[in-house]
C-alpha cells in the first residue's frame, strides 16, 4: 500500500456516528415497499436531524445549520437514500473546503522562515518534524530552531525530531528569550544558506494576554532582521477541539498574523467538523493534516476526501 | 462570540409578563435556547437531549416570583440541574491512596496533560498531605517523554524513577511497583504514553500495566477543550481500561468546558481536579458550581440565583 492511502485508511474508519446517524435518519422514516431501497423524504424534520448530527461532528450550531439550510433549498421534498443524502452533504462540505486546500506556499526567499503556534499540545512540535522531513525529502536545506524555550525538555523533543529528519536544530537554553532565539536562528540559517528555517514556539492558550503579547513580540523581531518574514504562520489545531477553535484562530490570527492551518490527530475518531466553520468563518488555508505520530504521518489536505469522511463516505475508488 | 444563556433568553422572554407559571410553550422555546447554549459550549448531544428533556420536566408549571424574570427562573433551574449532573457524592478531592505504595495509573490521548498532571498531583500529595511520591514515566514512545517528567520531577522535589533505556512499560511498571515498596514511598504514579482510544494495541498495553500494578486510582486526563469527541474517549477508556475519575486541563483558557458534563453523563465517573495553567501548582479540585456557569456563559450565575 502506498504511504498516501495508509494514511487515508485512518481518516476513513469504519463506522464514524455520522455514518451510523445517516442510517438512522433513513430507518426512522416510514417505509414505501419492502422492495424499495430505504428512502428518506427531505423535509424539515429530516433536515433537523441532519443538522444535530453534523454538530455531533464539531460543525457548530451556525454552520450546521447553514449546510442544513443549503441541503433543504436545493433537495426539498426529494426521496433519498442513505448513500444520497451523505452524498449531498459531503458535496456541501466538499463546496466549502475547496477554496481553502492550499499547500503550503514556497517562496524564493533564503531563509523562508516558517513560524509554528497554537495551543498547548495540539502537536506543533511533532508537526515541525514530518514537515522538516518533507521538504528535506523534497531537496529543501531545512533548520529548525527550539523556539519553546518554557516546557520541560521541549528542546530535547525537538532534537529528536531533528535526528529524524536528519536536519539541524538551532537551541537556546531553557528560560531564555524565545524571540532572540528566532532572531539568532535566522542569522544562522542565513549564515549556512537554508532554504527553510522552521521556528517551534511554546504552547499558549489564546486567552493569556502575556503569552499572546510574548509571541507578538517573537513576530516583530523576526521582521526586523527581515521584513518580510515570518513567510509562513502556522497554527496547528487539535482535531478533538471542540468550538473553542473558533476562538483559537481569531486570536492567534490577530496577534500573529496566521498565514495556514494545519489540523492534527484526524486518526482519532474525531471528525474535525470546526474546520467547516472555520473555512467558512475566517476562509484561511489548510495546508495538511496529521494523522499519527510518526514521521511520514503527515498529508496534505484534500478537500473532497475530508468531506467524504466527515460524511461517512467510504474512499473514492 | 457566544451569548451567555440569560442573554438568549431575555430574548425569548421579553414579551411574557412576570406573572404567573412557566407555561409549556414558554419553556419549549426557552428550552431550545438552553440547547443551543449548551452544543456551543461542546457539550455532546447525547447528554444534551437528556438533560434538556429533564429541564422541560421540572421547569413547566413552576411559579414564577416577583424577584425574577421568567428567563432568570429557567436559567435557575438549568443551572441546578447542571450542578446536580456535575456533582459526585464524594469529595473529588481525596485520592484513594491508603495502603501504601499505592498506585496511580494516568491514562488518556496525545497531548492531554498527563505528564504535567502527574507532576501537579505529585506535587499536591507531597506538599499537602505529606507523601512520599514516586513517579514514572512509561512513555517509551513520544521523544524525550521520560526527561520531562524527569525535569518536573526534579523541579518539585519528588522522586523519578531511574530511567533505563530500552525497557518496554510494562517491565517499567513492575520496576516502579518494586522500588516504590523498596524506598517506602507512600504513593507511586505512572504516566503513560498518549493513546487514542481506538489503537486496540496501545489500549491494550495500558490494561496490561493496570493488571500488573492494580492502581488505585485510574486517572483520565483530557483536554478541557475537547468537543463532541470527549464522550467516545471517556467511553472507550472507562470500558476498556477502568477509570475512577476524570482531570479536565486547559481550563485556565477560554473553553465552556461543555466536556465536564458530557463525561460525567455518560460514564458517571467523576471529575475530580481541574488543570489551570502549565506550572506544577496550577491543580484545583473539581467545583460543580463554577463549571456550571462557566457551561452556561456566565460567571456572575451565583449572584443571579441568589436573588431568586
Ligand atoms: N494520534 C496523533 N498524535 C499526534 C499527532 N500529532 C501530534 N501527536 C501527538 O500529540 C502529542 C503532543 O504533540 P506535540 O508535538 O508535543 O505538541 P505541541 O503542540 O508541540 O505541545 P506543546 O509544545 O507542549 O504545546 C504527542 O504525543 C504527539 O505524538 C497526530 O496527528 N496524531
Ligand atoms: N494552559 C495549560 N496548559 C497545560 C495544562 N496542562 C498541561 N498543559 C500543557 O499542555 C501541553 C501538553 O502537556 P503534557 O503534560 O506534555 O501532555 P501529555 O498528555 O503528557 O502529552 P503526551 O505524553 O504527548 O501524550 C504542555 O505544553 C503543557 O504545559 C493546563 O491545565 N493548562
Ligand atoms: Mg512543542
Ligand atoms: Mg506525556
Amino acid at each position: 500500500m502506498s504511504l498516501f492511502s495508509k494514511l487515508k485508511d485512518r481518516l476513513f474508519k469504519s463506522s464514524t456516528r455520522l455514518d451510523a446517524g445517516i442510517e438512522g435518519i433513513v430507518a426512522d422514516a416510514p417505509a414505501a415497499s419492502a422492495a424499495d431501497e430505504a428512502r428518506r423524504t427531505v423535509d424539515d424534520a429530516m433536515l433537523e436531524e441532519l443538522e444535530e448530527l453534523l454538530i455531533t461532528a464539531d460543525m457548530g450550531v451556525e454552520t450546521a445549520t447553514r449546510v442544513t439550510a443549503n441541503i433543504g433549498d436545493a433537495l426539498h421534498g426529494r426521496r433519498l437514500t442513505t448513500r444520497e443524502i451523505k452524498e449531498a452533504l459531503a458535496r456541501e462540505v466538499g463546496r466549502i473546503m475547496e477554496p481553502v486546500a492550499r499547500p503550503l506556499p514556497i517562496y524564493p526567499k533564503k531563509p523562508q522562515v516558517v513560524l509554528v503556534v497554537g495551543v498547548n499540545g495540539s502537536g506543533k512540535t511533532t508537526t515541525i518534524g514530518k514537515l522538516a522531513s518533507q521538504f528535506k525529502a523534497a531537496g529543501k536545506q531545512v533548520v529548525v530552531a527550539a523556539g519553546d524555550t518554557f516546557r520541560a525538555a521541549a528542546v530535547e523533543q525537538l532534537q529528536v525530531w531533528g535526528e529524524r529528519a536528519g536536519v539541524p536544530v538551532l537551541t537556546a537554553p531553557e528560560g531564555s528569550d524565545p524571540a532572540s532565539l528566532a532572531f539568532d536562528a535566522m542569522t544562522r540559517a542565513e549564515e549556512i544558506g537554508a532554504d527553510l528555517l522552521l521556528i517551534d514556539t511554546a504552547g499558549r492558550l489564546q486567552n493569556r494576554q502575556d503569552l499572546m503579547e510574548e509571541l507578538a513580540k517573537i513576530v516583530r523581531v523576526i521582521r526586523k532582521k527581515d521584513p518580510s518574514a515570518p513567510h509562513n504562520t502556522l497554527l496547528v489545531l487539535d482535531a478533538t477541539t471542540g468550538q473553542n477553535a473558533v476562538m483559537q484562530v481569531d486570536i492567534f490570527r490577530k496577534i500573529a498574523d496566521v498565514s495556514g492551518l494545519v489540523m492534527t490527530k484526524l486518526d482519532g475518531t474525531a471528525r474535525g467538523g470546526v474546520l467547516v466553520a472555520l473555512a467558512d468563518k475566517f476562509g484561511l488555508p489548510i495546508h495538511a493534516i496529521g494523522l499519527g505520530e510518526q514521521i511520514d504521518d503527515l498529508a496534505p489536505f484534500d478537500p473532497q476526501e475530508f468531506a467524504r469522511a466527515l460524511c461517512g463516505l467510504e474512499e473514492l475508488k | 462570540m457566544f451569548e451567555n444563556l440569560s442573554e438568549r433568553l431575555s430574548g425569548v422572554f421579553d414579551r411574557l409578563t412576570k406573572q404567573g407559571a412557566l407555561s409549556e410553550a414558554d419553556v419549549e422555546s426557552a428550552l431550545r435556547e438552553v440547547r443551543t447554549a449548551l452544543l456551543e459550549a461542546d457539550v455532546s448531544l447525547p447528554v444534551v437531549r437528556e438533560f434538556v428533556k429533564a429541564v422541560s420536566k421540572k421547569a413547566t408549571g413552576q411559579a414564577v416570583t416577583k424577584s425574577i424574570t421568567p428567563g432568570q427562573q429557567v436559567v435557575k433551574i438549568v443551572h441546578d440541574e447542571l450542578i446536580a449532573m456535575l456533582a459526585g457524592d464524594t469529595d473529588p478531592g481525596v485520592l484513594k491512596i491508603d495502603s501504601p505504595p499505592a498506585p496511580i495509573l494516568m491514562v488518556g490521548l496525545q497531548g492531554s496533560g498527563k505528564t504535567t498532571t502527574t507532576a501537579k498531583l505529585a506535587r499536591r500529595l507531597k506538599d499537602r498531605e505529606g507523601k512520599r511520591v514516586l513517579l514514572a514515566s512509561l512513555d517509551t514512545n513520544r521523544p524525550a517523554a521520560m526527561e520531562q517528567l524527569a525535569i518536573l520531577g526534579t523541579q518539585i522535589g519528588v522522586d523519578t524513577l531511574p530511567i533505563v533505556k530500552g525497557e518496554d512499560p510494562i517491565a517499567i511498571a513492575k520496576r516502579a511497583k518494586t522500588q516504590a515498596s523498596l524506598g517506602g514511598y507512600d504513593v507511586y504514579i505512572l504516566d503513560t504514553a498518549g493513546r487514542l482510544h481506538i489503537d486496540a494495541e496501545l489500549i491494550a498495553q495500558a490494561a496490561a500495566v493496570r493488571d500488573v500494578v492494580s492502581p488505585r486510582e485510574t486517572l483520565l486526563v483530557v483536554d478541557g477543550l475537547t468537543g463532541q469527541d470527549a464522550v467516545n474517549v471517556a467511553t472507550e477508556f472507562d470500558a476498556k481500561i477502568g477509570v475512577t475519575g476524570v482531570v479536565l486541563t486547559r481550563m485556565d483558557g477560554d473553553g465552556r468546558g461543555g466536556a465536564a458534563l458530557s463525561m460525567r453523563a455518560i460514564t458517571g465517573k467523576p471529575i475530580r481536579f481541574i488543570g489551570l495553567g502549565e506550572k506544577t501548582d496550577a491543580l484545583e479540585v473539581f467545583d460543580a458550581n463554577r463549571i456550571a456557569g462557566r457551561i452556561l456563559g456566565m460567571g456572575d450565575i451565583v449572584a443571579l440565583v441568589e436573588k431568586a
